[in-house]
C-alpha cells in the first residue's frame, strides 16, 4: 500500500516541467499542428496561410472532422466503424438521385438522407451491439454492401449538378450582414467574439477549479495556451474576412464540434459512452445499458457520415461512385492521431478534430509542394505510426 | 521407501502479505499425499513455487527433489524433471482434438513438420491408459469436464510423470466422474507415479491418500500418516481451521429489525451449458440492520447466486422471486435492480467493479449520474462534492479524487467500490468477498464500514471464503455447496468446525 501512494504523488503536478510531461499529448498536438503549418508555410513560400488557401483547407476537410465527431464517440465505446466512407458516398448518391433525377426539393431530400444514415447506423449497431458481432466485421460487410449500393444508385455514372441552394451547404458563405463585405466585418467579428468567449470560459473554468481546490494548469500554461487559440481565430478569421468571409461548412462544423464536446465532457450520455469502453462489464454491472448506447454511437455515427456524404457531394457538384472511397481510415486515422485508445474509454472531440487538421494540413501542403501521391501516403502513414507509437511509449514510461 | 520431494522451510513473502511461512513438506516415493488447508491457507503459493512458477530466489527454503536441490527457473525446469500439476481450470485448447492437445509445445515431428499418425498412434496409447475411449481427433470441446480431466493426466503421461500434482481435481466433477478418477490416481500409484492432490472433499481424501499435511495461514499445521494411524475427518478439520479469532473484528450492537428482502425459491441454470443448474430451490431472508454471511467454497454458486438476483447479471432461465420491503421487487436488469434498492459489491473489483483508467470521482458517481446531473448535464461541482464527501467517509487515501483509480492500492480501490454503491442509495448490499487481497489494516476498516451500514439499518448479504471472517462479522449464516443452501446457523450456533462438515457431509 505504501508503494502504490507514494506513487500517486508523484503523478501530481508540482512544476511547470512537470505539468508539460504530464500533458504532452495535447500540447504535443497542438505545438504539432503550428510546427506542421509553419513548415509549410516556409517551403510554400507563403501559400499555405494565405486566405483562399485557408478557405480551401476548411472546404477540403470538413467532412472528415464532421465524421471524425462520431468517430470518435465510436472508438471511444470501443469500437470501430470502417463502413464510413462507403455509407457518405451512398448517402451522397441518394441525394443525387433524388434531387438530379427525380427534382425533389432539397428540403425533403436532405431530411430523408440524415434519416437514411441514421437508419444505415442503426442497422450495423442492431448486428453489434445485441449480437456481439465485433464492429470490425459488420462494419467491413458495410463498408462493401454500401458501396455496392451506391453503384447501383448511380449505375455506375456520375449524377449532377446540384442546383445552388444544395451546393451552399458546402461551398456557400455566409453574407456579410453589418459591412460591405471587404473585409467581411461579419466574419472577422465573429472570429473576435468567439477568441474572447474561448478566454472568457477558461477563466471561468479556472476560477471554479480554484474553488473546488481543484490543481489546473499553470497560469503560464494557460497564458500561452489560450493566447495561441485566440490568436489563431482572429487569425484565421481575418484572413476569411479578406477573401469570401465565413464559409458554411465551417459554421456546421464548429457548431458540431462545441456540441459533441459538450456532450462527451459534460453530460451523462456522454460520460457513460466513456464507462462503456473503459471496462464494458463494471458498465453493464453499475446500471448502465450497455448495448443500447453501443447502438445510439452507431446510429449517430451514420447521421454525421450522411451529413458529410450531402456535404461532400455539395462542393463536387455531382455524386461519383467513387465518391468517399478509403476515407474511412483518414478519419480513423484522425482519432487515432488525436490520442484516442484503440482499446477504447480513451479521447477526446478537440484531439480528434486536431488530428483531423494535421492529416488535412499534410495533405494540402503536399499538395502545393507539388509532392506525388506516392509520397504523400508514405508521410501520413508514417504520421499515424508515429503519433501512436508516442502514446504508447508515454503510456509505458509512466506504467 | 525413499523421500522423492522435500521442501525444507519454504517461506515466501508478496509485498505486505506472508503467503507462506516456513512450511516444510516431505512427499515419498510412489505414494498419494493429500494436502487441506482452507481457500487462502497458501496451499497454491506452494505448488507454485514447486512448479517454477515462483523461480528459484524469490523464495526463501529449499527444494530436494530425488536427492538433489532443485533450482527451478519455470515451469518447464520443473516438467523436465516430471513434475506436473494439472491447476483447476485446465489448460486445454477447446477447438483443438486430443491428440493436439496432448502434444502441444511436444509434438511428434521431424523437421518441423508434424507426424500425425505417430501422434494419433501415441494419443490411443495415452488414452487407454488413463481409460478414456474417445477417438483421438475429437475436438476437446466436446468432451465433458470429467474426461477433460482424463486428457489433462494423458497429457500429464505423455511427459514421462513422476510427481502428479492435481488441484482440486474432483472441484467440477460429478459423484461418477470423480470415482473414476479417483481410481485412475490409485491405478497410477501401482504403476510408481507419486501424486500430490489438493482437496477440500474430505472424503476422497481420506479415500485415497496414504499421508495428510494441512496446512494453515500459510504454514504447516499437522503431517498425518494413514499407514500408522485412522485419520479421522474431524481431525482434519480441526487442524485446517484452528486459530484465534480474538480481536480481528470490531463490535456491532447485534440487532435485525424487519424483513428487507425475501428470495423464494430462486433457481439458476448455466448460461452456456443449459442443462447445469448452478442455484438450486434458494430462500433466503435479510432483515434490516442484520449482516447475513453465505459460505461455502469456491464453485459453490455462492457468487452465481448473487449475480442473478442483481439483475439477472449471471446465469439462464432463471426462476423464482424477490420481494423487498415486502413489496415484488422487478430485478430483471441491473438498472431496475439498483432501482429496486439492490448493490452488488463484485469479488473481482479489477474487471468487474471499476473502471481503472478513470478517476476516483467518475467511479464513485457512475451508478446514480442522475443525482449530480440535470437535464443530462452533469453538474461537476456537485459531483466533485459528492467524491470528497465518500473520500473522507471512507478513508480513501488518495492525494486528489482526481487521481485515476489503477494507482490506488487494494484495499483503497475497494474502497471506491463501495463508495459507488453507497452513492447508488441500496436498501440491500450484497458484498461478495469484500475484504479479497487486501491486507489486515485495510481489512479492518471494510468491517467497520459494514458495521455502519448494519447501524444505518441496511441488510447486508456477506459471501467469503474466509470462515473466520462470516464468523466474526455475520448475526447469520447460510452454508452453500453445490447450488444450494445445506445449512443455516446463527451466531451463537455457527462454528468453523460446523460449516466445514455441513459442507464436507453433503
Amino acid at each position: 500500500m505504501e508503494l502504490a501512494e507514494t506513487k500517486t504523488q508523484e503523478n501530481q503536478p508540482a512544476g511547470i516541467g512537470q505539468y508539460l510531461l504530464g500533458h504532452l499529448r495535447e500540447f504535443g498536438l497542438l505545438f504539432a499542428l503550428i510546427a506542421i503549418m509553419g513548415f509549410f508555410q516556409v517551403v510554400t513560400g507563403g501559400t499555405m496561410l494565405k486566405a483562399i488557401n485557408i478557405t480551401n483547407l476548411f472546404l477540403q476537410n470538413s467532412y472528415i472532422i464532421i465524421m471524425a465527431l462520431g468517430m470518435l464517440m465510436v472508438i471511444v465505446a470501443g469500437h470501430i466503424d470502417l463502413s464510413v466512407g462507403s455509407v457518405m458516398g451512398f448517402v451522397g448518391a441518394l441525394a443525387a438521385v433524388m434531387i438530379v433525377n427525380w427534382d425533389w426539393p432539397m428540403y425533403t431530400a436532405v431530411p430523408i438522407c440524415l434519416i437514411a444514415g441514421g437508419l444505415i447506423g442503426a442497422w450495423q449497431g442492431y448486428w453489434v451491439a445485441y449480437w456481439k458481432i465485433p464492429s470490425f466485421i459488420v462494419t467491413l460487410a458495410g463498408m462493401l454492401v454500401f458501396r455496392g449500393m451506391s453503384l447501383w444508385l448511380l449505375e455506375g455514372q456520375s449524377v449532377g449538378p446540384f442546383p445552388r441552394e444544395f451546393q451552399a451547404l458546402s461551398t456557400g458563405f455566409v453574407p456579410d450582414l453589418i459591412g460591405s463585405g471587404k473585409p467581411n466585418v461579419t466574419a472577422l467579428g465573429t472570429g473576435i467574439i468567439a477568441a474572447v468567449l474561448v478566454v472568457w470560459m477558461g477563466l471561468r473554468g479556472r476560477a471554479r477549479d480554484r474553488q473546488y481546490g481543484i490543481e489546473g494548469e499553470p497560469v503560464l500554461f494557460f497564458a500561452i495556451r489560450n493566447a495561441i487559440v485566440a490568436g489563431a481565430l482572429i487569425f484565421v478569421t481575418y484572413k476569411l474576412a479578406n477573401f469570401r468571409g465565413l464559409p458554411n461548412v465551417l459554421i456546421s462544423m464548429v457548431v458540431l464540434t462545441v456540441v459533441y464536446t459538450f456532450v462527451t465532457e459534460n453530460t451523462v450520455l456522454g460520460r457513460r459512452v466513456y464507462a462503456l469502453g473503459g471496462n464494458e462489464k463494471a458498465a453493464k454491472l453499475s446500471g448502465i445499458k450497455t448495448e443500447r448506447l453501443a447502438f445510439l454511437t452507431f446510429v449517430n455515427m451514420g447521421v454525421l457520415a450522411a451529413l458529410a456524404g450531402l456535404i461532400f457531394a455539395a462542393r463536387l457538384n455531382t455524386a461519383t461512385p467513387k465518391a468517399g472511397f478509403a476515407v474511412e481510415l483518414d478519419v480513423i486515422a484522425a482519432v487515432f492521431i488525436g490520442g484516442a485508445s484503440m482499446s477504447g474509454g480513451v479521447g477526446k472531440i478537440v484531439g480528434a478534430v486536431t488530428g483531423a487538421f494535421i492529416m488535412g494540413v499534410l495533405n494540402n501542403g503536399m499538395s502545393i509542394m507539388g509532392i506525388g501521391i506516392d509520397y504523400q501516403q508514405i508521410i501520413k502513414g508514417l504520421v499515424l505510426l508515429a503519433a501512436v507509437f508516442f502514446d504508447v511509449y508515454n503510456k509505458t514510461k509512466q506504467g | 521407501m525413499n523421500t522423492l520431494l522435500e521442501m525444507r522451510d519454504i517461506t515466501k513473502i508478496f509485498p505486505g502479505v506472508k503467503a507462506l511461512d516456513t512450511v516444510n513438506l516431505a512427499v515419498r516415493e510412489g505414494e498419494i499425499h493429500a494436502i487441506c488447508g482452507e481457500n487462502g491457507a497458501g496451499k497454491s503459493t506452494l505448488m507454485k513455487v514447486l512448479s517454477g512458477v515462483y523461480p528459484a530466489g524469490s523464495f526463501d527454503g529449499d527444494i530436494v527433489y530425488d536427492g538433489e536441490v532443485a533450482q527451478f527457473q519455470g515451469i518447464s525446469d520443473s516438467e523436465s524433471k516430471g513434475i506436473i500439476i494439472i491447476h483447476q481450470e485446465l489448460a486445454l485448447v477447446p477447438l483443438m482434438s486430443i491428440a493436439e492437445n496432448l502434444f502441444m509445445g511436444n509434438e511428434n515431428a521431424s523437421n518441423g513438420v508434424v507426424q500425425w499418425q505417430k501422434t494419433f498412434k501415441e494419443t490411443e496409447r495415452l488414452l487407454a491408459k488413463v481409460g478414456l475411449n474417445e477417438a483421438p481427433g475429437t475436438l476437446v470441446d466436446s468432451l465433458g469436464v470429467g474426461k477433460q480431466q482424463l486428457v489433462e493426466i494423458a497429457k500429464a503421461l505423455s511427459k514421462e510423470v513422476r510427481l502428479l500434482i492435481l488441484d482440486e481435481p474432483t472441484a467440477a466433477l460429478s459423484e461418477a466422474d470423480s470415482q473414476a478418477l479417483l481410481d485412475l490416481i490409485l491405478e497410477l500409484k501401482t504403476q510408481g507415479v507419486t501424486s500430490i492432490i489438493i482437496s477440500h472433499k474430505l472424503n476422497e481424501v481420506r479415500r485415497v491418500a496414504d499421508t495428510v499435511t494441512v496446512i494453515r495461514d500459510g504454514a504447516t499445521v499437522s503431517t498425518l500418516d494413514a499407514r500408522t494411524e485412522d485419520i479421522s475427518e474431524d481431525h482434519i478439520v480441526r487442524d485446517m481451521v484452528g486459530r484465534d479469532m480474538a480481536h480481528r473484528y470490531p463490535d456491532r450492537k447485534r440487532r435485525a429489525g424487519d424483513v428487507l428482502m425475501e428470495v423464494k425459491d430462486w433457481n439458476v441454470w448455466h448460461p452456456e451449458h443449459a442443462e447445469r443448474q448452478v442455484v438450486q430451490d434458494i430462500n433466503l431472508t435479510v432483515r434490516a440492520g442484520e449482516v447475513v454471511g453465505i459460505a461455502g467454497l469456491m464453485g459453490a454458486g455462492r457468487t452465481e447466486l448473487a449475480m442473478s438476483i442483481f439483475g439477472q447479471s449471471y446465469g439462464h432461465n432463471i426462476s423464482g422471486s424477490v420481494e423487498i420491503d415486502g413489496k415484488p421487487a422487478n430485478v430483471s436488469n441491473v438498472s431496475r435492480a439498483i432501482n429496486a434498492g439492490l448493490a452488488y459489491v463484485t469479488e473481482d473489483r479489477k474487471s468487474l467493479g471499476l473502471i481503472l483508467d478513470e478517476t476516483i470521482q467518475r467511479n464513485i458517481t457512475l451508478t446514480n449520474l442522475p443525482k449530480v446531473s440535470s437535464n443530462g448535464v452533469i453538474a461537476e461541482a456537485k459531483e466533485s462534492q459528492v467524491a470528497e464527501k465518500y473520500r473522507e467517509a471512507m478513508n480513501i487515501r488518495t492525494p486528489s479524487v482526481f487521481q485515476k483509480v489503477t494507482n490506488l492500492s487494494g484495499g483503497n480501490q475497494q474502497k471506491v467500490v463501495l463508495s459507488k454503491w453507497l452513492f447508488a442509495e441500496p436498501k440491500v448490499l450484497i458484498l461478495d468477498e469484500p475484504t479479497r487481497g487486501i491486507d489486515v489494516g485495510a481489512k479492518f476498516e471494510i468491517y467497520n464500514i459494514i458495521n455502519e451500514l448494519s447501524a444505518d439499518d441496511k441488510g447486508v448479504i456477506m459471501i467469503s471464503s474466509e470462515l473466520s471472517e462470516l464468523l466474526g462479522m455475520c448475526d447469520r449464516i447460510y452454508v452453500m455447496n453445490e447450488g444450494a443452501f445445506v445449512g443455516e446457523l446463527t451466531a451463537d450456533e455457527a462454528s468453523q468446525e460446523r460449516i466445514m462438515s455441513l459442507i464436507v457431509t453433503n
